[in-house]
């Protein structure tokens, strides 16, 4: 992939800096209007997502009741703010902690085709979730992101453990992912079968992965977990940058290694489990994203992460518009629409990479 | 000025440096020259603190590497790794940029010194022209110069090479090694690389250190270190030592193994 430089004129700089007395940051000049478009795009599907439906709204007064300001229909009340809102911020919410993930794990492991799904962290996460809830029953949903983030961890280890060595090919820590994903999977199918018709019902969520009928609830337990590590990944992403290089030259420019790898792996682990907790295990979401992202503002990480996370959101809040409205009333899980879209991608990223 | 006291390195617990004293004069270029598998890339690795003593010390200025924080060391000593890959799509002004890593922190990412230092650094190597095409995009020689660039930037007063010429064509490695030159004679830095082609050591080191099974077995001006003797015993090679007839330095054209221990011979124009 060749990210064109953008056009900067002799002497200019490619990038935007600010600079006071204490304080001194750049970002590439690309990130500021990315950004900008990127959210737009995303309020915007999400402000026509939750219009549509049995129960259709106009955008204006999707806005005007989501905001409760000025004239706006106490009818809408119920069906925006309690019914597809909530919905909504948890896709967003959900993406954007699958497109940092994945950026980090990319970014981290030097490898195009590394992501939170196809390193099998996004279903360790799902079965750890769904044992909990067929063990110990009702419960809470907060309480799910930590079971989430423990068995996203062990995956996380085992990898690190396995298939980390340096020289290793990016297929094999792929193949590996995706064995410990198979096996992740079989233990979710193998509680479903055995647990009880109400909790299956719950847990059948983590088999496909959806954001169908995502309360308040699931966004409160979802939100402390963005608030911690979304700006973490943010403030590390000068260390990635140095990590990006690999891990000699990372230590010959002074990067504590093993400190903040591990770091980085937490953050992105976290984020991971989080996702997943709040909507089961959606695929490519982690994979596409960042790949997207790098084609819009180059391969820097201050701005990368934040807008391989927007364009996560973006997608997924765009693929639960598809799966709503496609086959109406039936509703597709997005899960599946994003899987339509990025189970391609990733074979095109795999061919690319055996070109090389 | 780097020295080490009984330097032990090995790696995956086998040994490949034991006991080892050597000084590395400041302000000079010095080359490790050796055949494959003596130590030579092992050694420029433990000097850097890329591998970590199994025993002895590694000394900067007299002070133990081991004991000064990460950060300090990076800002003092670089090293350039042998074939280091960019990531897919960063410029050369990127690249350069993450140089200046060591002289950042959390409040302080992107001061006035270092977009100079960047900027320096791109200047020097000759790479002003080709600082927003993407590192993958660029010949091995630019590539390479990019990466110097990078060592450069962070301003340290020795910059540590491994092969910084392998992979490169003629006009390549001359376009690098030119430029360590330049390095060494405008800015004063003390320069360590270890080198495959014993004439690119003759021709731009000020002080060879020939190894041979993690030992010593030569050091000391290119006149004083490339002997027949030495070619015959460190390389085993037969060679004609000629004058190089600008410079003056011995160049060595080998014709023939030597006739002793003749197996075990690792070819001289293999890399390793």
């Amino acid at each position: 992939m060749n990210v064109p430089s953008p056009g900067s004129p002799e002497g200019g700089s490619p990038w935007l800096t600010l600079r006071t007395g204490a304080l001194s940051f750049r970002v590439d000049r690309r990130v500021p209007l990315v950004a900008l478009m990127t959210l737009l795009a995303t309020l915007a599907v999400m402000v026509v997502n939750i219009g549509v439906g049995e129960y259709p709204i106009a955008p204006l007064d999707v806005v005007k009741t989501a905001l409760r300001i000025g004239e706006y229909n106490k009818d809408y009340d119920f069906i925006v703010n309690t019914l597809r809102l909530p919905r909504m911020l948890v896709a967003v919410g959900v993406g954007l902690a699958l497109g940092i993930s994945g950026a980090i794990m990319q970014g981290l492991t030097r490898n195009p085709l590394a992501s939170p799904d196809i390193m099998g962290i996004s279903a360790g996460a799902g079965l750890s979730a769904v044992a909990l809830i067929v063990i110990f029953k009702d419960v809470p949903a907060s309480v799910i992101p930590f079971a989430a983030f423990a068995g996203a961890g062990i995956i996380a280890l085992l990898i690190y453990l396995v298939a980390w060595r340096k020289g290793d090919s990016p297929i094999r820590m792929v193949l590996i992912g995706i064995g410990l994903a198979a096996v992740a999977g079989a233990g979710t199918s193998f509680m479903i079968t055995f647990g009880d018709v109400h909790d299956v019902q719950r847990a059948m969520v983590w088999l496909t992965g959806s954001v169908y009928a995502r309360s308040w609830d699931e966004l409160h337990a979802l939100l402390p977990w963005l608030i911690v590590f979304v700006p973490g990944a943010v403030l590390m992403a000068r260390h990635l940058n140095a990590l990006s290089l690999g891990e000699e030259v990372a230590m010959s420019l002074g990067s504590k290694v093993p400190a903040q790898r591990g770091l980085l792996i937490l953050v992105s682990v976290a984020l991971a489990g989080a996702s997943v907790a709040a909507a089961g295990t959606i695929g490519f979401i982690g994979l596409m994203a960042p790949h997207i992202a790098r084609k819009l503002v180059g391969v820097q990480h201050e701005g990368l992460l934040l807008i391989s996370g927007v364009i996560g959101g973006f997608i997924l809040v765009a693929a639960d518009l598809v799966g709503r409205t496609l086959f109406a009333p039936i509703e597709l899980p997005a899960g599946l629409v994003v899987a339509f879209i990025g189970a391609p991608f990733f074979v095109y990223l795999l061919i690319l990479n055996n070109r090389r | 000025m780097i020295e080490t006291h009984h330097l032990k390195l090995s790696y995956d617990s086998i040994p490949v440096i034991d006991a080892l004293d050597v000084c590395i004069p400041a302000g000079k270029i010095t080359a490790l020259v050796g055949p494959n598998g003596c130590g030579k890339s092992t050694l420029l690795r433990g000097l850097s603190r890329l591998l970590k003593p199994r025993g002895g010390l590694v000394l900067l200025n007299g002070k133990d590497i081991h004991t000064i924080p990460t950060r300090e060391l990076a800002k003092r000593l670089g090293i350039l790794p042998q074939g280091p890959v960019a990531p897919e799509g960063l410029t050369v002004r990127e690249l350069v940029a993450q140089g200046r890593y060591p002289h950042q922190s959390w409040l302080k990412q992107w001061q006035a010194e270092d977009e100079a230092a960047v900027n320096r650094a791109l200047d020097i190597t000759g790479m002003t022209a080709l600082a927003e095409r993407p590192v993958d995009a660029l010949s091995g020689g630019q590539r390479q110069r990019a990466w110097i660039a990078m060592t450069l930037a962070q301003e340290t007063e020795i910059i540590l090479l491994d092969e910084p010429t392998t992979f490169l064509d003629l006009s390549h490695q001359i376009e690098v090694l030119h430029l360590l030159e330049r390095l060494n004679r405008d800015e004063g830095r003390t320069i360590v690389m270890v080198v495959h082609d014993l004439n690119h050591a003759t021709r731009h080191a000020h002080h060879i250190i020939a190894l041979r099974d993690g030992k010593i077995a030569a050091q000391g001006s290119p006149g004083q270190v490339v002997t027949r003797a030495l070619l015959e015993d460190v390389f085993r090679v037969q060679a004609d030592i000629l004058r190089d007839p600008r410079l003056g330095v011995p160049i060595c054209v080998p014709y023939a193994l030597a006739t002793q221990n003749a197996e075990g011979i690792k070819g001289y124009d293999s890399r390793g």
